[in-house]
């Protein structure tokens, strides 16, 4: 056994491992920093790793050319051995390593972790937000399919209303004037190599920031943050109950990255891999493109904005809200830690996740966008039939013909791009109803070149009708409701009159 | 380690003698210098090749566009509006069906024609035709056109993108290659 042990030594004598491990590994932590809430970021970096991992077992197999690309996807899913379930993997471990890194942007914000002497880890994790993003946004375009090339589309789209030099970044972008062969290249190689390589550097500088500047202690109220004792309180704790990271504050990270590395392998067994969706053939339009849930909310956003507010949201807002975040530690570097003592931060997380979440269901039901095939293939309600003139009969056939259906819903079914039409009769009498079919307005298109007056007729005779049948058809008040004969003798006008007055 | 030490002893001769207080300064001074120097214009000799290289968009700027065929007249009814493709003269060998780029023709009368690109202006997403209405609506955010390209409805900051065209030979040629977006239409 001696040998062993001289061996032991004299490998540390040369690599100075133990050294290393009491600087890293075993540096001490305030004890209290080994919580539940401190696990998010070495979850992150874990999902990282396996991204990694994964990542490079698919470019194995991956062929980044345009002609290629979706083949060797569909070889990975079908042909190659365990090929499905390492896309399924890298897939899933993207959607955790997103929803993991913003879980602990939010508790670093909460927990007032960028703080000084903080600044800079804060600063780092920015710039890591931003990459983690720009690999989401490569990866969807790795799955070279409809979706990924209408992707670009908008991406380059978004990036040609650039003032002044957009048409050059459009092809810098694209690597040319339109999305061909080199495009895939040049988004497989900030994919494969020059993000990620960012992400390391990163990475090990937000690491090494965490070792000089230590772990945050866990906040407590009102104990505010003072730059000229901060430094001496901080290692008062760790004198006084500091422990090593490794093994005595390390134990929930590691139970958590297990749930993690089983949570990630789980989604990926039980849903399967992405993908792909249609060749990315342009000539096949009959598409519904829609990014990734990453940028779902960005793209309900675009639906919803006024146009004379795009190019400032595109552009303004998010140079703002980085100059924001990027800022954060200078302007709010000290004081109250604790978010007990921070309502408006609390408030700003619930606001900004509940605008990003509703965003992002808008953008799955995307209730803006026409339903395409709803007036071939949705049927009118019975009751909507039911009783009506040839006349109102026609003006339904009309309704369904002339699309207006993809817009408007009836029964519940159809386009919500417009109101729904069930009761109409009740709000638009039916002169409004003529000018809005034939001169459109509020979002809708005018139909008057392409209808015939006969058919405007027959349509609006059918919206007359749609409505409750205790409701009656809303009118023009400077005309009398339902004007009625006069009485023709004097026994008729009597009988007409209240019991009264006989 | 002997030797080590033995050439450490001998050139511990004149010049360094007085090592620790102030060493030669004008030698290794200018030694550093003048690397640092051979560095900074190896750099350059190494960027300029390399910013050029990916960069290239800035400075070679040919006219991607050329005249491309859509095929015979006749393929193309009067007051219809057709889809038609065509093969993108800025291809390479290895992009398959990527290269092959649709777009809308709607032929008035005679050789009165309006070719309009595939690509919203909002976002840039294939837009469809829907002949009874005589609407072009677009499936991601709902931008509508009429059939003449103007816009109808929606989020789109302008009519449809319209390629400039020819007839000869009886055919129709339109101008494409690039992708068109605000700063850039066809």
């Amino acid at each position: 056994m001696n040998w062993l042990r001289k061996s032991a030594i004299w490998l540390d004598d040369r690599l100075h491992l133990t050294a290393l491990y009491a600087s890293t590994a075993g540096h001490e932590v305030p004890a209290s920093a080994g919580s539940w809430f401190y696990v998010f970021g070495s979850a992150t970096l874990l999902c990282f790793v396996i991204q990694v991992i994964t990542g490079a077992c698919l470019a194995f197999v991956y062929i980044p050319s345009t002609n290629e690309a979706y083949t060797s996807l569909e070889y990975l899913n079908h042909a190659q051995f365990w090929g499905w379930y390492l896309r399924a993997v890298h897939n899933w471990g993207s959607n955790f390593m997103v929803a993991i890194m913003t879980a602990h942007m939010i508790q670093v914000f909460l927990f007032g972790a960028y703080k000084y002497p903080r600044e800079l880890t804060w600063v780092s994790g920015i710039f890591l937000l931003l990459c983690t993003l720009a690999m989401a946004f490569t990866g969807q375009v790795m799955r070279f399919d409809q979706d990924a090339y209408w992707g670009l589309t908008i991406g380059a789209s978004i990036t040609g209303r650039v003032p002044l030099i957009g048409s050059q970044l459009v092809h810098l972008l694209l690597a040319g004037p339109i999305i061909a062969g080199e495009t895939l290249s040049r988004f497989f190689t900030l994919h494969v190599f020059i993000i990620p390589g960012l992400i390391i550097a990163i990475v090990s500088m937000h690491l090494r920031l965490v070792l000089t500047k230590g772990i945050n202690e866990y906040p407590k109220p009102g104990h505010p943050v003072h730059k000229a004792t901060y430094d001496a309180e901080y290692a008062e704790i760790l004198k006084k109950e500091g422990v090593p990271f490794v093994p005595h504050a390390i134990g929930k990270d590691l139970i958590f990255a297990g749930i993690v590395i089983v949570g990630i392998l789980g989604c990926a067994l039980i849903f399967g891999p992405k993908g792909p969706g249609g060749p990315p053939n342009p000539t096949l339009v009959d598409t519904n493109p829609r990014p990734d849930f990453y940028f779902l909310a960005i793209f309900a956003a675009l639906a919803l904005l006024p146009d004379w507010m795009e190019v400032m949201v595109l552009f303004i807002a998010p140079a703002v809200l980085l100059i924001f975040l990027l800022a954060l530690p200078f302007i709010s570097g000290t004081g109250e830690k604790s978010a007990r003592r921070r309502p408006v931060a609390v408030l700003l997380v619930v606001f900004a996740m509940l605008v990003i979440g509703v965003l992002a269901y808008m953008g799955q039901t995307s209730p803006w966008s026409p339903q395409m095939s709803g007036w071939s293939g949705d049927a009118i309600p019975v009751e909507y039939v039911k009783g009506r003139t040839p006349l109102e009969l026609h003006g339904a056939l009309v309704f369904q013909n002339k699309q207006c259906r993809n817009c408007h819903s009836l029964g519940g079914q159809g386009g919500e791009r417009g109101p729904a039409l069930d009761s109409v009769a009740t709000r638009l009498t039916k002169d409004e109803m003529v000018r809005q079919v034939i001169q459109g307005g509020g979002n809708m298109p005018a139909y008057g070149k392409k209808l015939s007056p006969a058919e405007v007729d027959a349509l609006v005779a059918f919206m007359q009708t749609l409505r409750p049948k205790y409701v009656p058809p809303v009118r023009n008040s400077d005309k009398p409701e339902n004007p009625k004969p006069l009485p023709r003798d004097v026994a008729e006008l009597r009988s007409a009159l209240p019991r009264m007055n006989r | 380690m002997s030797g080590a030490h033995e050439q450490h002893g001998r050139s511990d001769h004149p010049a360094t003698e007085q090592k620790g207080n102030t060493p030669d300064p004008t030698r290794r001074d200018w030694l550093f210098t003048a690397g640092v120097a051979v560095n900074v214009a190896a750099g350059l000799l190494l960027a300029i090749p390399l910013v050029g290289f990916v960069f290239a968009s800035f400075v070679e700027r040919k006219d991607p566009r050329t005249w491309i065929s859509l095929g015979p007249l006749d393929s193309y009814p009067e007051k219809a509006t057709r889809i038609a493709m065509y093969r993108n003269p800025y291809t390479r060998p290895w992009d398959g069906e990527t290269a092959d780029i649709p777009c809308w023709v709607r032929r008035l009368q005679g050789n009165q024609f309006q070719v309009f690109a595939i690509n919203c202006t909002h976002l840039g997403c294939p837009v469809r035709w829907f002949q009874e209405s005589g609407l072009f609506l677009c499936p991601c955010h709902g931008g509508a056109y009429y059939e003449d390209g103007a816009r109808a409805a929606g989020p789109p900051p302008r009519g449809l993108y319209q390629y400039n065209y020819k007839v000869e030979n009886g055919q129709l040629w339109v101008k494409g290659g690039e992708m068109p977006t605000l700063s850039n239409p066809v």
